[in-house]
C-alpha cells in the first residue's frame, strides 16, 4: 500500500488517495481480525495444545540470509498471544487513524493539505512495518522493522517539513532513538554470539526451560555461564542492552526527550505512533524475550525502577504543561512506564505472572484510550487552531461529542469503575504489590497523579470559564464524520475493553489465568483516582485563583516540572558543550587541517604544476612542431656522437 | 650507363620537384602555392613513372593532382579574398624556418652518407607490376597481400565521410 | 653517368626540408595543409625509390605509398572540412590567432 500510494500518490486526487489507503487499511483489519480470531478461538491444535495452553506458532519462516550452518536469519510469521494482540490492536488504531485523517487533514473549507498522498503512504508504511514487528519469528526480522518503524516515525514527525521545529523535532526523534537501537543492536549481538540463534522460538523454549528447573543446563545457554563482564553475567548484559532499545522507542527516561517534541506531527500521527502503538514496541520487546529476562532477575528489576522513575517524573511534568499534546505526550510515557513496571515487576512465581498479563492488558486498553484522547486533541486543535489549551476553555457546549468521548478518555485512562483503565491498571497494582510494597505505593501514586492530571486537563478545556470566540471566526463546532465516527468507536471500546476475560487469552506462558479482582487493591486505586479527581474539579473547574496559589506554593517544584527537569537543556549541555566541543571539534579540526590538508596538499602541488607546465600546452602547432624538431635534432646530434665515439 | 633521354628526364624531374617545392613555400600568394604544389605533384608522378611504377603514378594524378588539389583550391577560394597576399614574414621567422629546413638537410644528409654503399645502388631491373596483380594482393589475404589495410582503409575514409559531412553541416 | 639512389634522394630530401620551412613559417592553415603534403610526398617518394632500387623483386613501398595517398587523401579533406568551419565561426585561419578555445 505504501508503494502504491507513494508511487502513484502525485497522480491520484486526493480523496482517492484518501479512500484508497483507508480502505487497504480496512482490508487489512479485517484479516488481522480473523487471524487474531482463528488464534484465539478456533481450538486448532497448531495454536493450543491439549491442556489449553496456548502455543507459539510459525506460520511460515523462509531462510533469508543464511550466514553458515548455525546462523541464519529468517522471515517469517509468528503467531503467539502477544502478537495475535498487538495485530488487533495495530490494525484497529490504524484503521481509525486513516478514516480520521480524512477529515483532520483538511481545513475548515475542505481544502485538503499540501501532501495528503505522501501523508497516507507514510502512515501505510508504518502500518506494514509496525505489524512486521510483532510477527517477527526472529529478533533479527524484528530489527529491521525496528529501524524501519523509526524511520517510518521519522518522516511523519517531519510531515510539515517547512516548520523547523518539525525538522529539529523528527531529527531529535531519529538520532535518540537510533541511539537507543546501537544499544538494542549490541545487546542482540552478544545475545546471538552466545546462544547461537536469533529465532524467539528456540530462545525462549529454552529459556523457559531453564527457568522451570533453575538451571542454565539448556545447550544454548552453556557459552554465556559463567562469562562475566564488567561484575555482570553477559546475559544481564545482552538484556539491558536491548531494553535500552526498547527504552528509546518507548521513551523511557532518560531517553524520553523525543517523545514530547514529537507532537510536532499531525495529530493523528500522535495517536497512532506516539501513543498507541510505536511507542509500546519497547513493552512488546521485553515481553517477546521475557522468559530471557526471568533468567535475569536484576535485569528485571531494572526494568522495573527505570519504569516507576519514569512514571512519576512524566506525571509530575504533565501536571505542569500547557500543550495539550505535550500533557498527552508525558501521560503517555507515564502510561508506558506503567507497563514496563509491571513487566518488571512479573514472576512465575507470583500470582502466576500476573504482571505480564497486566502489561500487556494494560498496552490494549491504553491504545484504545489514549488513540481516542489524542484523536479527540486532534478534533480540538482543529477546530481552535491551537494546540496551547489557555485558548480553549469552556467548550464543552461548542462540541459535544469531543466533550463526551474525551470525558470517557479521561475515566477510562484515570481508571474509574468500569472503564478500561480501571481493570488493566488494577492488574497491574495487584502485580507490583504481590512483588514489593514500596513500588506498589509509588504506582498508586502515580495512578492518582495521574487521574489528577487527566482531569485537570478536562476541566481546562471544556470548563474554566465561558469560551470567548475571537472576532471573525467561527463558533467552534463538532467535526464531520469521518473524525467524530472513530472517536465514538474507540470511546466504546474504551468503555468495555477492561470486561474482556483477558487472562483467558495472554499470559507469559501460555495458560489461561483467571483474572479475580482484588477489591482491596481495586478499591483503594479507586478511592486514590477519585480523590485526585475531586481535587482537579476543585482547582479547575471554575475559574479561581487557586491553581496560581499551588504555584506559588511550590515555586521551585512547579518550575522544575514546567521546564521537564532540564532533561531538554542537560542534553544541550551534554551533547553541544561537552561532546561537540570536546570530542568533534579536535576531530573536525584533524579532519580539515590533517587529512583534508593532506589531500589539499596533493591538489595544490598538481594544480600549481600543471600552471607552471601550461605554456607548454598552448594550442600551437607551430610550437609543438618546433618542440618535435629541437627533439630530433637532438637525437640526430646525440647518435652521430656516439657514431663517431665509436 | 644510361640513356640520354633518361637523363633528361631525370633532370627535369629533379629539377622541377627542387624548384616547385620550394616555390610552393616562399611564394606569398596562397593560390600561387597551391599550383606550385600541383606541379611538384606533377613531378613526383613523373617519378612514379620513370621508375615504372605506372598504377602509382596514375593513382598520384588521380587523387592528388585531381582530387586533393582542387579541395584546396576551393578552400582557398572560400577563405581568402581574391588578391591578397599573405603578410611579409618577420625576417627573424624566415631565418628560424631556414634554420630548421637546414638541420633537417644536414642530419639527413649526414644519415645519407653514413649509408653510402645503399646510397649508391644503381637501378637494377624490373617487371611492371601488372594491374591485375597489384589487384589481387590488395584483395588477397596471403603473404605481401593487404586485404586488412584495404579494408582498414575503408573504414577510415567512411569515417571521414561521416566527419566532413557532421563537421559541414550547417547548424 | 649512372643515376645511383642517392641522385633521386636528394630532390626528395629537398621537397620534405622544403615542407619543414613551409609548416613553421607560414600562418595560414592551408598553407601549413600545403606544406604538410610536401613533407608527405616526399616521404612516398622515399618509400618507392627504396622499393625500386633496394628491393625490385618486392612492392611493399609502392602499397605503402598507395595506402598513405588514400590516408592523405582521406586526412585533407576532413582538415579542409575543419578549416572551413573555423573561418566560418571566427572568419580567420591563422594558426596562432585561433586561441579561442584554448581555456
Amino acid at each position: 500500500m505504501f508503494l502504491f500510494l507513494g508511487l502513484f500518490g502525485n497522480k491520484l486526487s486526493h480523496r482517492m488517495a484518501g479512500i484508497l489507503g483507508t480502505c487497504g487499511m480496512g482490508v487489512t483489519l479485517a484479516l488481522a481480525y480473523t487471524v487474531a480470531f482463528t488464534y484465539f478461538f478456533s481450538g486448532n491444535p497448531e495454536f493450543v495444545s491439549a491442556t489449553g495452553d496456548r502455543l507459539q506458532s510459525v506460520i511460515f519462516n523462509i531462510d533469508w540470509l543464511h550466514f553458515y550452518d548455525k546462523l541464519t536469519i529468517g522471515i517469517g510469521f509468528l503467531l503467539d498471544p502477544i502478537s495475535a494482540l498487538l495485530l488487533v490492536v495495530i490494525t484497529t488504531i490504524s484503521f481509525m487513524v486513516h478514516l480520521y485523517s480524512n477529515g483532520y487533514m483538511r481545513d475548515h473549507h475542505g481544502v485538503w493539505e499540501t501532501g495528503f498522498q505522501r501523508f497516507y503512504a507514510f502512515l501505510s508504511l508504518f502500518s506494514f512495518s509496525m505489524l512486521g514487528l510483532v510477527v517477527a519469528t526472529n529478533i533479527f526480522q524484528m530489527y529491521i522493522f525496528w529501524e524501519l518503524v523509526g524511520a517510518s516515525s521519522y518522516l511523519l514527525i517531519g510531515f510539515y517539513y517547512t516548520k523547523p521545529s518539525a525538522v529539529s523535532a523528527s531529527k531529535k526523534a531519529f538520532i535518540v532513538t537510533r541511539f537507543a537501537d546501537l544499544g538494542f543492536l549490541i545487546g542482540i549481538l552478544i545475545l546471538s554470539f552466545y546462544t547461537g540463534t536469533f529465532d524467539f522460538g528456540e530462545l525462549n523454549s529454552a529459556a523457559m526451560g531453564a527457568v522451570a528447573d533453575h538451571s542454565y543446563t539448556a545447550p544454548i545457554f552453556s557459552s554465556m555461564q559463567g562469562t562475566i563482564f564488567m561484575g555482570g553475567s553477559v546475559m544481564t548484559w545482552a538484556l539491558v542492552l536491548i531494553f535500552m532499545g526498547g527504552m528509546g522507542k518507548s521513551a523511557m527516561m532518560p531517553l524520553h526527550i523525543w517523545l514530547p517534541d514529537a507532537m510536532e506531527g499531525p495529530t493523528p500521527v500522535s495517536a497512532l505512533i506516539h501513543a498507541a502503538t510505536m511507542v509500546v514496541a519497547g513493552v512488546y520487546l521485553v515481553a517477546r524475550l521475557f522468559p530471557l529476562y526471568l533468567l535475569e532477575v536484576t535485569s528485571l528489576e531494572i526494568v522495573t525502577w527505570v519504569g516507576a522513575i519514569t512514571a512519576l517524573y512524566a506525571a509530575m511534568v504533565a501536571c505542569t504543561q500547557v500543550d495539550i499534546k505535550r500533557v498527552l505526550a508525558f501521560s503517555t510515557i507515564s502510561q508506558i512506564a506503567f507497563m514496563m513496571v509491571s513487566l518488571g515487576v512479573a514472576r512465575p512465581e507470583i500470582h502466576e505472572g500476573l504482571g505480564y498479563m497486566a502489561s500487556m492488558f494494560h498496552l490494549f486498553t491504553h491504545a484504545m484510550f489514549k488513540a481516542l484522547l489524542f484523536l479527540c486533541a486532534g478534533a480540538l486543535i482543529h477546530a481552535i487552531g491551537s494546540n496551547d489549551y489557555t485558548a480553549m476553555h469552556g467548550l464543552r457546549k461548542y462540541m459535544p461529542v469531543t466533550h463526551i468521548t474525551f470525558l470517557i478518555g479521561c475515566l477510562a485512562i484515570a481508571g474509574i469503575i468500569p472503564f478500561a483503565g480501571f481493570f488493566s491498571k488494577d492488574e497491574i497494582l495487584a502485580a507490583t504489590l504481590g512483588n514489593s510494597t514500596l513500588v506498589y505505593v509509588w504506582m498508586s501514586g502515580v495512578a492518582g497523579l495521574t487521574a489528577f492530571y487527566m482531569f485537570r486537563l478536562y476541566y481546562l478545556i471544556f470548563w474554566w470559564k465561558e469560551h470567548k470566540i475571537p472576532q471573525g471566526h467561527h463558533a467552534p463546532h463538532d467535526q464531520p464524520w469521518t473524525m467524530t465516527v472513530p472517536l465514538v468507536i474507540l470511546a466504546a471500546i474504551s468503555c468495555v475493553a477492561g470486561m474482556v476475560p483477558f487472562g483467558e487469552f495472554v499470559t507469559w506462558n501460555g495458560e489461561p489465568y483467571h483474572i479475580h479482582l482484588d477489591w482491596t487493591v481495586a478499591g483503594i486505586s479507586l478511592a486514590v483516582a477519585v480523590a485526585a479527581i475531586l481535587l482537579a474539579r476543585v482547582m479547575y473547574r471554575k475559574e479561581n485563583p487557586l491553581p496560581q496559589k499551588m504555584k506559588s506554593a511550590f515555586p521551585r517544584l512547579w518550575t522544575w516540572c514546567f521546564h521537564r527537569f532540564y532533561w531538554d537543556e542537560l542534553y544541550y549541555f551534554i551533547t553541544h558543550k561537552i561532546i561537540f566541543n570536546g570530542i568533534c571539534r579536535p576531530i573536525a579540526w584533524f579532519d580539515r587541517h590533517i587529512i583534508d590538508g593532506t589531500m589539499d596538499m596533493l591538489a595544490n602541488i598538481t594544480q600549481k604544476s600543471s600552471y607552471a607546465i601550461r605554456g607548454l600546452q598552448s594550442g600551437n602547432l607551430q610550437m609543438y612542431v618546433w618542440i618535435y624538431l629541437i627533439g630530433v635534432l637532438l637525437l640526430g646530434a646525440v647518435t652521430a656522437i656516439v657514431v663517431i665515439a665509436l | 650507363m644510361e640513356s640520354v633521354g633518361s637523363i633528361i628526364m631525370y633532370v627535369i624531374i629533379a629539377l622541377s620537384i627542387i624548384v616547385f617545392s620550394v616555390l610552393t613555400v616562399t611564394t606569398r600568394k596562397i593560390l600561387r602555392s597551391a599550383t606550385f604544389l600541383l606541379f611538384t605533384l606533377f613531378a613526383a608522378a613523373l617519378l612514379y613513372f620513370k621508375l615504372d611504377y605506372e598504377f602509382l603514378g596514375a593513382v598520384q594524378i588521380a587523387v592528388y593532382a585531381g582530387g586533393i588539389v582542387v579541395l584546396f583550391v576551393f578552400s582557398i577560394l572560400l577563405t581568402s579574398h581574391p588578391g591578397h597576399n599573405s603578410e611579409r614574414l618577420v625576417s627573424r621567422r624566415r631565418i628560424l624556418g631556414c634554420v630548421a629546413a637546414v638541420a633537417t638537410f644536414a642530419v639527413v644528409a649526414w644519415a645519407l652518407l653514413m649509408r653510402c654503399g645503399q646510397a649508391l645502388a644503381s637501378l637494377p631491373q624490373m617487371e611492371n607490376p601488372k594491374i591485375h596483380e597489384i589487384g589481387l594482393a590488395l584483395m588477397g589475404t596471403g603473404e605481401y597481400q593487404y586485404l586488412l589495410p584495404f579494408e582498414a582503409l575503408s573504414v577510415l575514409l567512411l569515417a571521414c565521410i561521416i566527419g566532413g559531412v557532421v563537421v559541414a553541416r550547417k547548424r | 653517368m649512372e643515376i645511383t639512389l642517392i641522385y633521386y634522394l636528394i630532390p626528395s630530401l629537398i621537397m620534405f626540408c622544403a615542407g619543414v620551412y613551409g609548416f613553421v613559417t607560414r600562418k595560414n592553415m592551408i598553407a601549413m595543409l600545403i606544406s604538410l603534403e610536401l613533407m608527405l610526398n616526399a616521404v612516398d617518394i622515399n618509400f618507392v625509390l627504396f622499393n625500386r632500387y633496394l628491393y625490385p623483386e618486392q612492392q611493399e613501398g609502392m602499397f605503402f605509398t598507395l595506402f598513405a595517398i588514400a590516408i592523405a587523401a582521406a586526412e585533407t579533406a576532413l582538415a579542409i572540412a575543419i578549416i572551413i568551419n573555423v573561418f566560418r565561426a571566427v572568419k580567420n585561419i591563422n594558426a596562432a590567432d585561433l586561441t579561442e578555445m584554448k581555456h
